[in-house]
């Protein structure tokens, strides 16, 4: 995008958005789980045009010292060229590290996954889970996307069998759920001349000054937030994330099964 | 990190290290501590040790990372691998990344950029010793570099945590505290005021909890930003 068209969008974005959307109304939202029979558990999740896969992936591991008796969870996120021409092949960069961190944050503070019930053997095996995020489509708002693709995917998972030597047996039947007790949905706001819209897309993430991301839980509490890119907000600004991300979230777990 | 059964960060009313709840860890700041730094500055908060050192303005290697008609802040984080118990492996990792792109957001918004066409601004913040708050300590360290690296800004940028322990909201959160604790939430705040450049938040609060922690953060920043304003009157006088 040329400075000029920046510098025209920023002229009119907060009263009228390119897809004509009202400031606190996001883009629709299709959830699809279970769409890749490999992994114990997946999720391809479209907001508006932006899309997101999510694949889980679980294996035995070792615990970490000060933790032997809980599961190990890992987010990793790929920032495919296939998603953005923007995006280069080659190890995770800042970008992909933050979307990765955020979406673990709102997983892991929310214990959302009941690490006590993940442990094999304390101390010696422990189920480990992998979440890895690949963005096949970047249409903007990737932390939501990938964010609620994953709990999607977590939701679909399937504990694999220990055979009687304690390997994984992945051709058997599976031994029930992934144990899943809270879905942390995060929201995410744009500010534009201390307007504030909500699922920004690709192009308004390009004028925007700074995103907001608050995770809230099914009790309305926060669990996790993010003030991403440069640019300053206000505690009301901060006030209006939270009640827009209670709403939001409430809507969306209508849609997770 | 689970905390041991016997373990209680609050007793009566006074945390482990006996501060109040709303009470921050002794602060010291020193600008100008490097030789070759054009700007530097020393952070103690607590046990958080950081050194803050810029270099710049100057031109931007590699070429395409260069903006016309502006400057640009580069931030590297990183930890000293004897800052911590476990000696960490040098070198970045992706929390190191994650810490420098924040640093960054807080530090861009003060900035005159457009006074340095096409160089960059160079930041560096090693953290000699950990002991929580490091993200915060290194914005204080960094903005009072900055100003005395006499890079055009328009305020400096303060920063300190709150969280939650055992139930309660408090002030800047010592290492057995962050350990141990329910929620951290950093923040940072331009020039004293409400204009919030840095908010992070792990952990669960309610509606109540997290206006009260804002706040109490919000206020945490003030006292630190009169000891910014001091450490660099005491530099230049």
């Amino acid at each position: 995008m040329t400075k000029q068209t920046k510098q025209y969008l920023k002229t009119f974005l907060d009263k009228q958005r390119l897809d004509r959307r009202r400031a606190d109304e996001q883009r629709p939202l299709e959830i699809e789980t279970g769409l890749i029979e490999r992994a114990e558990g997946s999720a391809k999740v479209k907001l508006g045009n932006t899309e997101v896969l999510v694949g889980v992936k679980l294996d035995v591991g070792t615990p970490f010292p000060d933790s032997p008796d809980e599961g190990v969870i890992i987010v990793n996120a790929e920032l495919s060229p296939i998603a953005d021409p923007e995006f280069e092949s080659g190890p995770p960069r800042e970008n992909a590290i933050e979307l990765a961190r955020v979406v673990d944050r709102g997983i892991r503070e929310s214990k959302s996954i009941e690490l006590g019930k993940l442990c094999i053997d304390s101390g010696e095996k422990v189920w480990m889970v992998f979440m890895d995020i690949y963005i096949l489509n970047n249409e903007g708002n990737l932390v939501d996307a990938a964010g609620i693709a994953t709990i999607a995917a977590l939701l679909n998972a399937r504990l694999p069998k220990l055979d009687k030597d304690g390997n994984i047996d992945r051709d058997a039947e599976p031994d029930g759920k992934l144990p899943v007790v809270q879905k942390p949905i995060p929201v995410t706001v744009g500010k534009i001349n201390s307007t504030l819209l909500a699922d920004p897309t690709e192009k308004e993430e390009e004028v925007i000054e700074t995103k907001l991301t608050v995770t809230t839980l099914e009790n309305g509490n926060v669990c996790a937030m993010q003030k991403s890119g440069s640019g300053t907000i206000t505690a009301s600004d901060l006030e209006y994330a939270f009640e827009l991300s209670r709403k939001t979230g409430k809507e969306i777990r209508k849609k997770l099964n | 990190m689970k905390k041991p059964d016997d373990m209680k960060l609050i007793v009566k009313g006074k945390r482990l290290d006996g501060r109040k709840l709303d009470e921050i860890r002794p602060v010291k700041i020193e600008a100008g501590v490097l030789g070759r730094a054009i700007g530097s500055a020393y952070v103690e908060v607590g046990g958080t040790k950081v050194i803050a050192g810029v270099h710049g303005p100057r031109g931007v290697y590699p070429k395409y990372l260069e903006k016309q008609g502006r400057a640009i802040l580069r931030v590297k984080y990183s930890m000293a691998p004897f800052s911590v118990n476990d000696r960490k492996r040098p070198g970045p990792d992706r929390r190191s990344v994650e810490l420098s792109k924040m640093i960054k957001h807080a530090l861009e918004p003060v900035i005159f950029f457009d006074e340095f066409p096409q160089l960059s601004i160079d930041l560096f913040v090693e953290v000699i010793q950990a002991d929580a708050g490091t993200r915060a300590a290194s914005i204080v360290a960094a903005s009072v570099a900055l100003a005395d690296a006499g890079i055009p800004m328009r305020a400096l940028v303060s920063s300190c945590a709150a969280g939650k322990i055992e139930g309660k909201i408090v002030l800047d959160l010592d290492g057995p505290e962050d350990n141990y604790g329910q929620a951290d939430l950093p923040v940072a705040v331009i020039d004293g005021t409400e204009e919030i450049s840095l908010l992070q938040l792990d952990g669960e609060l309610n509606e109540k909890e997290l206006k009260e922690a804002v706040q109490l953060a919000v206020s945490g920043c003030r006292v630190i930003h009169d000891k910014q304003k001091e450490a660099l009157r005491r530099r230049y006088q």
